[in-house]
């Protein structure tokens, strides 16, 4: 689309690096195409090796050392009054702005929380709280990961200054290598192959040292990561 | 950015004489590296993890060419518009074409050092295009007209009373008697300033920390969340990311995120990894139309196949400066160019020539702690070393310090002129030395007696002492 | 564990190092002191000046490789080569295979001697297995550890592991042991500011130590440390470890005048 750039730039740089590399004319590239398909693991981290029960537990200890607050949850049912819960107990505003996700927006809302407006969709400016599910959790570093698509909106996650997130037990894995086998097995029954648009590792709420060292909570995006960790799995 | 590299010493010794410089370096020298520290040692596959970080990035940079072309194929696959640029002009060029098409008037951008490196902002602000830097430290430069002083950090130079007397003078509708002591308040100052920036930006400009070849994707590593506000809100996302960055799986984005964030900050994981693979889907409910991609080169495909190909591997962590002894004292601006640190005298003279840079490679004692942290295991004082020595054959260094070394060189290579020598110099130094034990102030010997006493030598050579003992036992044996 | 030298006994080059030569003759000796109470038999070659560092980092390669090639031949008649510095064994023993990779004529020679070169408190400690030393002193000492040493060659615990065996001693960590001092070779004449600021941090925490003498296995730095110790008027006094160890203490600490009315 410009002068300088496309074709001609691509081709130059191209060459350059063979040069460089002193690149054989026939070297079309088998050894990398190896590599992307077999994707070789580095080392296991043994941490992230643990059973089911302990697992849960490494997940909450890791999402509290960065700053995350973690809620166990009975059932998906009890998760309005959760919600509501934490939010008073916070002194937090009662409007929420709910991902079109029908697992979220289904819930017994009225019954079981009738002081929260509950909106679903993006997030605009004036929203203050969010409330989002989850794609997995990851226990290694208490991280959460989140996919976009129709019923997860990537601004829910950065404009509010309160963020809940909905976690399955179900959905723990121990290192991230697991979370990339369940997100290909995802995408390539769904989606062709390709990654969504947007996807999310939070790992604690927003922060910043940019002033001495010091860490503040809530730069740009949320102050507060409010984890509802759902009991899911026998126990 | 205009390099300043040929006058290192002189900024230096102004950075020396900068107590708000000297105040917030002290930071760095004890937050970064007892964070890191602790955090490498809580997981005992670090080392391990190192060597594979290493390995990918030697394998990728072996195999760049089709590593890129398979990238590439990806993203334009999603939806994304990849824009390859030789030269940072180049860059430019295609930047201010995209914000253009799309009648821009402001672009918000995350933190970026391609950015710095292609000197974006001045370009954007002469073609009337506002760039609005969101990330804190950033933004805190960009009030004070400075470059980054730190690659990951970039107003880590500032002190906290600074930065309330930046706010306080630029942001002219608060009031005045604000409270704004508390770091709290000038981050939350901060926040509302760029609110509405990130909401009415026509484009949003990021950089990469990763390019990801298996799915076509672009990486930002980030903690404040002001990258992703940068790249979702605004029509238009534009990453623009050097020919390195690219690695080959995401098995191996989970490798190198282990080491990134540990180096740098001392945690395990940033706040923020944000993945993005080509522009928002019909289905979407919110995300950029447009996704372009600008891979520059910028001199970086010359350093493959030579001896400083494995620059390339560097990550961008941080934790090479925040470890040398040379960059606590002088801080990041005396460097003179984007890059600092260690790093940066590797890679300042490959970018912009050893000619401008030259003083970068020397100003190093060489202690090794670069080297010792760095994830990717980047040999950084070998590479100052050929550096050396490339100014060496160029005739480069100054002609003092050249004959100081042939001069020393040539008595070393011939034993018995050189015990001659040293042994007469070395019993005149004793002698006069000897009551004092040492000399406040030495002919030739200023730059040492300057800062320093220069402790008397003991008199007599221990080769000299040695033959004297040999002999007095040989006689008494006999 | 020996003392008792033989034919038999391992004959160890010492390879002095240019600044204990002309500087400090007195760690040469302390050096030969623990050697031959490792059980080694000690040879000094002649032809031995410098190990070509200030060439090497100033970017001449010519000269040092002609500096290294006399090295290497002056040492390699001997079972090991053993410096009392850090820097000079980390140069033998890292750097000169590096040089010669290209020479397939002389390149097994350098790794040869490489091989076999050892810093001297390490050397004692590790190869050797000493476990006792001459040296007796009553005092606070701290201990800096010289960046070579140290990151090039894992100098680290031997010193400490020798120091707790010296009767008296008593040692103060030095806070961030395992800085630089800023002496860096020709660096600290080519950059004096920076490197002035560097040493100043670091006797700061020298003098915060609370210890009467510093050591260090590298004389380079202690020249350094030394030097500015003096200038800003400290009461540290400061030696090269294998003094200590030796107990060899007749000669002033680096610095001191030769008699001292005042203090001893």
């Amino acid at each position: 689309m410009s002068a300088g750039t496309g074709k001609p730039a691509r081709g130059q740089i191209l060459g350059a690096i063979r040069r460089s590399l002193k690149r054989d004319a026939g070297d079309g590239g088998a050894e990398a195409d190896r590599r992307l398909a077999e994707r070789p693991q580095g080392p296991a981290v043994q941490r992230a090796r643990l059973p089911r029960p302990q697992l849960v537990e490494l997940f909450v200890q890791k999402a509290e050392a960065v700053q995350c607050s973690v809620a166990r949850v009975e059932s998906p049912e009890a998760l309005p009054e959760a919600v509501a819960d934490y939010l008073k107990q916070h002194n937090l505003p009662s409007a929420l702005r709910v991902a079109p996700d029908p697992e979220l927006t289904d819930l017994p809302w009225k019954d079981k929380a009738p002081l929260l407006t509950v909106a679903a969709g993006r997030a605009e400016a004036e929203d203050s709280v969010s409330l989002t599910g989850s794609f997995a959790g990851v226990a290694e570093s208490g991280t959460l990961m989140l996919l976009s698509g129709p019923e997860g909106p990537t601004t829910l996650n950065f404009l509010p200054e309160t963020h809940l997130v909905v976690l399955r037990e179900s959905q723990l894995v121990g290192p991230i290598e697991e979370a990339w086998a369940r997100l290909r097995e995802r995408q390539k029954t769904d989606r062709g192959g390709s990654l969504p648009r947007t996807v999310n590792f939070i790992t604690g709420p927003s922060r910043t040292g940019d002033i001495e060292q010091k860490i503040q909570l809530g730069a740009h995006g949320p102050r507060r990561l409010h984890i509802l960790l759902v009991a899911d799995e026998p126990g | 950015m205009q390099a300043t590299s040929r006058n290192f010493k002189d900024n230096a010794h102004e950075a020396l004489a900068d107590p708000n410089l000297q105040k917030a370096m002290g930071f760095v020298r004890t937050g970064f590296i007892e964070k890191r520290k602790a955090a490498a040692d809580a997981l005992p596959e670090f080392e391990a993890l190192r060597d594979s970080a290493r390995d990918i990035k030697n394998h990728t940079l072996a195999n760049l060419d089709h590593y890129l072309e398979r990238y590439e194929s990806k993203a334009t696959e999603n939806g994304a518009q990849v824009h390859w640029c030789a030269t940072a002009e180049d860059a430019r060029q295609t930047v201010l074409e995209i914000c253009r098409s799309v009648g821009a008037r402001t672009a918000t951008k995350g933190k970026s050092m391609i950015a710095e490196e292609i000197g974006l902002n001045d370009f954007l602000e002469k073609n009337e295009i506002e760039p609005i830097e969101t990330d804190l430290g950033e933004y805190i430069i960009q009030l004070r007209k400075e470059p980054p002083s730190h690659i990951i950090a970039p107003a880590v130079h500032v002190t906290q009373d600074q930065v309330e007397a930046d706010f306080r003078s630029h942001h002219k509708h608060l009031k005045p008697d604000r409270p704004l002591a508390e770091p709290q308040q000038l981050v939350a100052e901060a926040r509302e300033m760029l609110r509405q920036k990130y909401l009415d930006a026509d484009v949003g400009i990021t950089g990469a920390n990763f390019l990801i070849a298996e799915t076509g994707t672009s990486v930002i590593v980030t903690n404040e969340g002001n990258g992703d506000l940068t790249q979702i809100l605004p029509k238009v996302h534009i990453v623009i990311a050097s020919i390195e960055k690219v690695i080959p799986t995401l098995d191996d984005l989970g490798v190198i995120l282990r080491v990134l964030a540990r180096s740098a900050t001392g945690q395990e994981m940033s706040s923020y990894t944000t993945l993005s693979t080509g522009p928002r889907r019909p289905e979407d409910p919110d995300g950029p139309e447009q996704y372009h991609v600008v891979i520059l080169d910028n001199g970086r495909s010359s350093m493959l196949g030579t001896e400083y190909q494995e620059m390339l591997r560097c990550i961008r962590c941080g934790a090479c400066m925040n470890h040398c002894p040379v960059y606590h004292a002088v801080g990041g601006h005396s460097y003179g160019w984007v890059y600092v640190g260690p790093m940066g005298a590797v890679l300042t003279p490959s970018l912009i020539g050893v000619d401008q840079a030259g003083h970068l490679p020397n100003a190093s004692t060489f202690c090794g702690r670069c080297e010792s942290v760095c994830p990717v295991r980047i040999p950084l004082p070998k590479m100052m070393r050929h550096w050396r020595e490339r100014e060496f054959e160029r005739n480069l260094n100054p002609p003092a310090q050249r004959w100081g070394i042939r001069a020393w060189a040539f008595l070393a290579r011939r034993p018995g002129l050189y015990r001659a020598v040293t042994g007469l110099q070395v019993r005149a130094l004793g002698l006069l030395g000897r009551r004092r034990g040492r000399f406040a102030s030495l002919p030739l010997a200023g730059g040492w007696t300057r800062h320093r006493d220069f402790p008397a030598p003991q008199g007599r050579t221990f080769q000299q002492r040695w033959a004297e003992r040999r002999r007095e036992s040989g006689r008494s044996a006999a | 564990m020996t003392e008792n030298k033989n034919e038999s006994s391992p004959l160890a080059g010492l390879f002095v190092t240019c600044l204990v030569d002309l500087m400090r003759p007195s760690v040469g000796f302390a050096a030969v002191t623990l050697l031959e109470r490792a059980g080694c038999r000690v040879e000094v070659p002649e032809a031995q000046t410098c190990c070509g560092q200030p060439a090497y980092n100033s970017g001449d390669r010519a000269d040092t490789k002609a500096i290294a090639r006399q090295v290497v031949a002056a040492f390699e008649p001997y079972d090991y080569v053993v410096a009392p510095s850090g820097s000079c064994a980390a140069m033998i023993r890292d750097h000169y295979p590096a040089l010669f990779a290209d020479e397939p004529d002389f390149a097994p020679r350098a790794k040869a001697v490489a091989d076999k070169t050892h810093e001297l408190v390490s050397f004692l400690a590790d190869q050797r297995g000493l476990d006792s030393v001459p040296g007796r002193f009553e005092g606070r000492v701290t201990y800096h550890d010289s960046c070579s040493g140290l990151r090039e060659l894992g100098v680290k615990a031997q010193p400490r592991r020798l120091l707790a065996r010296v009767a008296g001693l008593e040692l103060k960590e030095l806070r961030d042991a395992e800085v630089c001092c800023g002496f860096g070779g020709t660096f600290c004449v080519k950059y004096p500011e920076i490197s002035d600021k560097i040493v100043s941090e670091k006797c700061a925490a020298i003098e915060e130590s609370g210890a009467d003498l510093l050591l260090a296995g590298d004389l380079g730095c202690l020249l350094n440390m030394a030097g500015k110790l003096k200038r800003r008027g400290a009461g540290v006094q400061a030696r090269h470890v294998a003094e200590v160890l030796a107990g060899e203490l007749a000669d002033p600490a680096i610095g001191e005048p030769e008699r001292s009315p005042g203090r001893s």
